[in-house]
């Protein structure tokens, strides 16, 4: 505690206990201000303090009036506030149509909030969160309620990709180049922009180019599929620190800048770094082209970090921290990550057919509620239910009052 | 009184705010230094106002007040039940859990109906006292935690006292779970407190057309009662005024819960009544809320597994939207699952720490020969692993690798997992001088690293070191230990 602060507190305390000695002082004297009796709401009934007052003693201490039961409603008028926020999050738009330089049919923006997730009291959302499908360069081990739904397809990522459009409604899909791991197959940099060329060509919808994780080689993968995707506003997933330390981030931002590529900042639950992260990319990138991502957690295996880091996030943007005013993704197909999801757990909590998407959809709505603006997904009833949820949260006044009036007795 | 009383929220609340109504003799009663230490620990909620013994004396009596009503939560605290069966709801300090934590989870409570028979008659019809048992029954082991259900509600559906009051004395003669019992009917409420007399169940609901009759009820049976004003929060609150006015005490707010389209109305009313409570102090918003996800089973023509998830959906999405009690429906495990670990993870305490620290654990009683197994140091990780290794029992080494507090899979992905840190981990936990095998199991997650971090260990100058692939999941260790421990000599 620094010299002045002491001083401070210490006078603050004086202050606090000459008051405390007032207040002991003026102790019995209680002056009721802002109470305004409206008698015709009162019934009076006899009280015990009725009698005292009658024989004209006056008390010390001015009482308020004795308590009359109401017996009609004693209305309290209230009128919700809204809380002006000094900051906004960005707007971020992803892929281009022919006339913006690339060649996708539609686009999606995202972000622009003004007001905390749908508080839709104070303000309407800007843009709706969107859905983004994952589909993988090649055979991946998979959860048996996602496995029977993609078999058909999960050797051509261009069929792969087309099914999710055109089947589930993917806002967006997100292709994961696994093969170019160098732990897995090592696929070539222009490998994975074939692929990426194929899935441009077999959709219509914006993509998320989602690399391996290691450093290096998904700074040589995201820079030729920049360049060979270029106009097309392909979200680089993801930038990280790592890349950093790699000594390849500078040279990704530049890329991805030079061919007009939005990226997705990924740090793990660290608003710190977070910032760190945008710091750095703001050097090469233009603002308006960084989406994050703070981490994905499964719902019980830390559903409640990602939950609160988000909250953490989008409130501190709306206060105006200008570095953290970006819209973010969720990667809830981590939900399946969770034992609960994809295991067996006994006939008790079965079919885990139901209890597998069920899974990711409460992982991916915990975080709408949060402020998430693009998610990634993998099972179609979850994808469905969550297209349902955003277009349910957009909008207010379909509450049906006489529905509910009587559940207390509704056979069910 | 003004209506919107502001109340110092707990994020400004500093110890000098506490100090200044302490005795400030610094007696040591309570166990602290000093006054200022104690004052610090009752605005961090380390300890209760009661503990100071001195503060509880006569001379002090003004500022004992004083300092519980500057403690005072923003959102009432209820007790529904009596002695140790009772569950608390509300109590809430803030309104986001990052602001300091969440008190009291909410309890989520089942329904039961006076017109099901007490055992049942015919295959597959659902008798009172099996439902009982079920929601008594239900059970999870999650990360070393039993998870449970807390409550029973009792639906009047035949609308008559004395059936009612019949199946109220059923349930309590079968459960010591706190009760809520539902009729908007007082004639029917009456009855069932009657039968449920001492239990302090909480009485469900004052309506627009009953609340003096429901009044009346809960201040002759002592409980506290839910008031239910579907989408109108503006009426709500004068029924709350005038229920607080008529001399009810305890209050649980209900706007209603509307699933499907009207489920947006459902979180911006519960939006709207937990802020005004908690950032501008409103004296009659600040009780715990109710929802009711159990409405989703009004749409009667969908299958049951729809409604069944549409319910889950109504939860959650209530679980993190300021719900302090709710009544469901479905018991499905597959459905209740997932509420009843929402509820945990939004409930944790979120000052614990992400991680726990690396290095050499140990269960049971290892020796040189027992297996050496490797994980994570995210603390769901090594919870999950931890509680799966204590309910096989055994003895195993676990070296808890420091991953930043990183997830196996996540890690791996992210390379902060990587076979250079697993040579390190193994290295520096100095376990080659305690076991007599050169054996590491990794995760299953981890497969990829197996080659590579043989290699490795051997540059850390551990030759001869063998990488052995274990489950994807740590509930199957048990299993995957039966076939490969002890490893084959040539292995």
């Amino acid at each position: 505690m620094g010299e002045e602060e002491k001083r401070d507190k210490e006078a603050a305390t004086k202050l606090a206990e000459l008051l405390g000695l007032l207040d002991l002082k003026g102790k019995g004297e209680i002056t009721l201000e802002d109470v305004e009796l409206q008698v015709s709401e009162l019934i009076l009934q006899s009280s015990s303090l009725a009698p005292t007052m009658l024989k004209g003693i006056k008390p010390k201490v001015a009482l308020a009036p004795p308590k009359v039961k109401p017996s009609t409603i004693l209305e309290a008028p209230f009128k919700p506030s809204a809380q002006e926020y000094p900051g906004q999050v960005r707007e971020l738009t992803l892929g281009a149509t022919k006339g913006e330089g690339g060649s996708r049919g539609k686009t999606v923006t995202v972000g622009g909030a003004t007001s905390p997730a749908f508080y839709l009291f104070e303000k309407a959302p800007t843009h709706p969160p969107v859905i983004a499908v994952d589909v993988f360069d090649m055979e991946v081990r998979l959860p048996k309620a996602i496995k029977e739904h993609v078999e058909e397809v999960w050797n051509d990522t261009a069929a792969w990709a087309k099914m999710v459009v055109d089947k589930w409604g993917a806002d967006v899909v997100s292709v994961h180049l696994l093969s170019t791991d160098p732990l897995i197959k090592d696929a070539k940099a222009r490998e994975a922009a074939k692929t990426i060329e194929n899935v441009l060509q077999a959709v219509d919808v914006p993509l998320i180019i989602g690399g391996c994780g290691d450093p290096k080689k998904d700074a040589a993968v995201f820079t030729k599929v920049a360049e060979v995707a270029e106009g097309e506003r392909v979200l680089l997933s993801s930038v990280t620190l790592d890349m950093g330390d790699a000594g390849v981030l500078d040279d990704v931002a530049k890329t991805a800048a030079k061919y007009g590529q939005p990226v997705l900042a990924f740090t793990a639950l660290d608003l710190n770094r977070a910032k760190e992260l945008n710091r750095k990319l703001y050097d090469h990138v233009p603002q308006e082209n960084v989406l994050m991502d703070l981490t994905t957690a499964a719902l019980g295996y830390g559903l409640e970090y990602s939950f609160t880091i988000h909250e953490r996030a989008r409130l501190a943007a709306l206060m105006g921290d200008s570095e953290l005013q970006h819209p973010v993704l969720a990667g809830t197909t981590n939900a399946w990550a969770a034992r609960e999801a994809f295991l067996k757990l006994g006939p008790e909590w079965e079919p885990r057919e139901i209890r597998g998407p069920l899974w990711e959809t409460i992982t991916a709505l915990t975080l709408l509620l949060a402020g998430v603006d693009v998610f990634m997904m993998m099972h179609p009833d979850a994808i469905r239910t969550m297209k349902k949820l955003v277009d349910v949260f957009m909008r207010r006044g379909e509450a049906k009052p006489e529905k509910i009036a009587s559940w207390v007795n509704a056979r069910i | 009184m003004t209506e919107r009383e502001i109340k110092k929220s707990v994020r400004t609340l500093s110890p000098i705010d506490a100090y200044m109504l302490l005795p400030r003799t610094n007696c040591k009663k309570c166990g602290e230094p000093n006054c200022m230490a104690f004052a610090a620990k009752l605005v961090n909620r380390e300890v209760l106002v009661d503990a100071c013994s001195p503060l509880l004396e006569k001379e002090y009596e003004d500022k004992y007040n004083k300092l519980k009503e500057l403690l005072a939560p923003p959102i009432k605290e209820v007790t529904i039940g009596t002695g140790e069966n009772a569950v608390k709801i509300g109590g809430k300090l803030v309104m986001y859990r990052h602001e300091f934590t969440y008190h009291n989870p909410v309890a989520l409570a089942f329904d039961v109906t006076d017109e099901m028979p007490s055992r049942s008659k015919f295959e597959g019809e659902e008798a009172l006292l099996d439902r009982i048992k079920k929601i008594e029954g239900f059970s999870y082991e999650y990360i070393g935690r039993n998870l449970k259900l807390d409550m029973i509600a009792i639906r009047s559906t035949s609308n008559d006292p004395t059936t009612f009051k019949s199946a109220v004395g059923t349930v309590v003669e079968a459960t010591q779970m706190p009760l809520i019992l539902c009729s908007l009917d007082p004639n029917v409420m009456e009855a069932g407190l009657v039968a449920a007399s001492g239990r302090r169940p909480l009485i469900y609901a004052a309506t627009k057309d009953n609340w003096k009759e429901m009044a009346d009820l809960a201040l002759m049976y002592d409980c506290p009662l839910a008031v239910f004003a579907p989408n109108d929060i503006v009426f709500l609150r004068s029924l709350a005024r005038t229920l607080i006015e008529y001399g009810v005490k305890d209050l649980v707010l209900d706007p209603g819960t509307f699933s499907d389209d009207g489920l947006s109305d459902t979180v911006n009313n519960f939006t709207i009544i937990r802020r005004s409570a908690c950032r501008e102090g409103d004296a009659l918003f600040g009780f715990p809320l109710i929802g009711t996800p159990i409405t989703s089973w009004l749409n009667g023509e969908e299958s049951k597994n729809i409604l069944a998830w549409k319910e889950t959906i109504a939860a959650a999405t209530l679980i993190s939207r300021y719900a302090d009690v709710l009544i469901m429906h479905s018991l499905y495990g597959w459905s209740q699952l997932p509420t009843a670990i929402l509820k945990f993870n939004i409930y944790t305490d979120p000052r614990k720490p992400v991680s726990v620290d690396p290095g050499l654990y140990s269960f049971g009683k290892p020796d040189d020969m027992s297996p050496l197994m490797l994980t994570t140091n995210y603390a769901l990780t090594y919870f999950t692993v931890e509680s799966d290794l204590k309910k096989f029992g055994g003895n195993y080494y676990l070296i808890v690798a420091d991953t930043e507090g990183i997830s196996v899979e996540s890690a791996v992905a992210g390379r902060y997992l990587t076979a250079e840190k697993i040579a390190e981990a193994v290295k520096n936990s100095g376990i080659a001088e305690k076991i007599k095998h050169k054996h590491l199991i990794v995760p299953g997650m981890a497969a990829r690293l197996s080659g590579e971090t043989e290699d490795e260990l051997k540059s850390a100058g551990l030759s001869g070191w063998h990488v052995m692939v274990g489950p994807r999941d740590s509930s199957g260790i048990a299993k995957f230990l039966e076939e490969k421990w002890p490893p084959k000599e040539e292995e």
